[in-house]
């Protein structure tokens, strides 16, 4: 029998990153943040409370694995062992499983943190979309949670479902959102709610020989608008950012700032690490005040 | 008098042919991509089996989600259309009488009604969330590897309760693929499975209130993995009656004969 391979068009790239150029063997407090996501892991270690290594990984079975994993290979090539780490904070929904961390923190504070971390102090609204939930934050000018509204029991709005919907219409996940836009005019959004349900209503509109971009464009718009409502209930103020692994989904993305007639802010670095990035800096500042530094 | 009634549902479509209150023949098959071609070719089925012809009924009517499409159409030629909830309340207290409360899962919905005398006084649907409705053990049976009507009695030989922490269908699916890897046994899972699905069917059910006698139809009725969980939820005794996936199609059918209602 033939073998049959099958593209896996879910899978999403796994890379690392050092992204200074300063010398950590200067550094007075080097810290990292794990933050251990259902989908997805990332790890970020800060020299003096600047991101310098990276790295971002498929969460495994097993968290504990990946949380090792991730940390080592944010810190491969540069030198540094987990060792040398003044602090570990992890977060997340696998928080609970990273080994090394000293303390955790929730994925809410550390967004928060790290969206103010990335965009700067002018951030208001935070919304979060990561693999198997959905997070909109309302914050202070120093990046501190005001209030929050999460979708966390439905696959409706978050990235999960978007690999449902890649592996559907068989693009590559880093490509859908490119893919969603290239319609002329935007059709009416599916209608189901539920990703099982607008699964099927997706593949009767291909059968009825739409091409896959409108398809693609009417999934994207139903999950946009899915995102916004929750958006609204927690009330949207200006500045706004998104952050979480579905940035890198420009139809997404898009669609949010032709619903909501607000322009998220250009971010600086990658919106994915803002969970991890702020569990980094919530590191530094527990360590200076385990050190009496502060 | 004969009549009959056409569910055109979501995943099946069946047919019953009635005569003065009696059932001639009973037909089911799964609606294609051509809804009134598949339940066209059902309902021929049907008839043959009753051994009449189109003509001889006296009025036909139909329900379930695709009732439009064979509404004055041949070969059925619908006379009417009746919603789900009317449908599943005439055709429950046909079959059981003392009906209180009518409990229907099908492939796509799922919906609680309270009922007197086969009419209905109150209902709630989901019709959102597969989570509440026969997709979800299809797609359960998916990952277990194994063929959805093994699904109930695998889970009746578990005695083990784990607890599912996805409410969401597709969430579910990779959890269930978790205690796959945690080497847990695939009875047990059948069982978190059919635990979970009932607790999404009786906190629905429990907005309208559970009154007895309560009756449980739909095509999920088949699967005696999920009656028992589902008693254990409302605290109650439920009744099962014979061929619950027709009871829609038999209300239409009860419904079609009786024009001054």
């Amino acid at each position: 029998m033939a073998q049959v391979k099958t593209q896996e068009y879910w899978r999403w790239p796994e890379y690392r990153k050092t992204v200074s150029g300063r010398d950590w063997h200067k550094a007075d407090i080097i810290t990292a943040g794990v933050d251990i996501g259902s989908v997805g892991s990332k790890a970020t270690v800060m020299v003096d409370g600047e991101l310098y290594s990276y790295a971002i990984m498929r969460t495994g079975g097993v968290s504990e694995d990946t949380a090792i994993k991730v940390t080592e290979w944010a810190l491969e090539g540069t030198g540094l062992e987990a060792e040398k780490l003044n602090y570990v904070v992890g977060t997340g929904y696998g928080r609970v499983n990273v080994p090394f961390a000293k303390r955790t923190i929730t994925e809410i504070a550390c967004h928060a943190r790290g969206a103010h971390y990335i965009y700067g102090p002018t951030v208001r609204t935070v919304l979060d979309i990561g693999g198997q939930d959905c997070k909109a934050i309302r914050c202070d000018e120093r990046g501190k949670v005001l209030s929050f509204l999460m979708n966390d029991k439905c696959a409706a709005g978050t990235g999960r479902g978007l690999e449902v919907f890649a592996d559907l219409i068989s693009v590559p996940i880093s490509e859908l959102g490119k893919v969603s836009l290239d319609v002329a005019q935007e059709p009416p959004p599916v209608s189901n709610t539920c990703v099982i349900f607008a699964k099927a209503e997706s593949l009767a509109l291909l059968r009825q020989g739409w091409p896959k971009e409108k398809v693609a464009a009417a999934y994207h718009s139903a999950m946009a608008e899915r995102i916004v409502d929750l958006l609204t209930r927690v009330g949207v103020e200006k500045d706004f950012v998104v952050t979480g692994g579905v940035t890198n989904n420009v139809g997404i993305v898009q669609r949010l700032e032709r619903i909501l007639k607000i322009k998220p802010l250009e971010p600086q670095m990658e919106p994915i690490l803002a969970g991890a990035l702020g569990a980094s800096l919530f590191a530094k500042a527990l360590y200076e005040k385990e050190q009496g530094l502060r | 008098m004969m009549t009959a009634g056409v569910d055109v549902g979501a995943k099946m479509a069946k047919v019953v042919i009635l005569k003065d209150g009696h059932v001639l023949s009973r037909a089911k098959g799964l609606v294609g991509f051509d809804i009134l071609k598949s339940a066209g070719d059902v309902f021929q089925k049907a008839l043959k089996d009753a051994g009449i012809s189109r003509g001889d009924l006296q009025r036909v009517a139909a329900t379930g989600m695709g009732r439009e499409a064979v509404l004055q159409k041949p070969p059925i030629n619908a006379d009417e259309v009746i919603s789900e909830v009317v449908a599943d309340a005439a055709g429950a207290c046909q079959v059981v009488p003392t009906a209180k409360t009518v409990i229907d899962v099908g492939a796509e919905e799922g919906r609680g009604i309270k009922v007197e005398g086969g009419k209905v006084r109150d209902f709630v649907i989901n019709e959102r969330c597969a989570a509440g409705a026969g997709t979800f053990v299809e797609t359960m049976a998916r990952a277990l590897e194994v063929r959805v009507e093994d699904m109930g009695p695998m889970s009746l030989r578990s005695t083990n309760t784990i607890p599912m922490n996805a409410q969401c269908c597709v969430f579910a699916e990779s959890e269930v693929v978790t205690l796959i890897h945690a080497k847990t046994s695939k009875d047990d899972i059948a069982k978190a499975i059919h635990d979970a699905i009932a607790g999404r069917i009786s906190s629905m059910v429990l907005r309208v209130g559970v009154e007895k006698d309560v009756v449980l139809i739909g095509g999920v009725a088949l699967n005696p993995g999920f009656g028992p969980p589902l008693e254990k939820e409302l605290n109650t005794k439920i009744i099962v009656p014979e061929y619950p996936e027709f009871v829609g199609a038999l209300g239409a059918a009860v419904i079609a004969a009786n024009p001054q209602r």
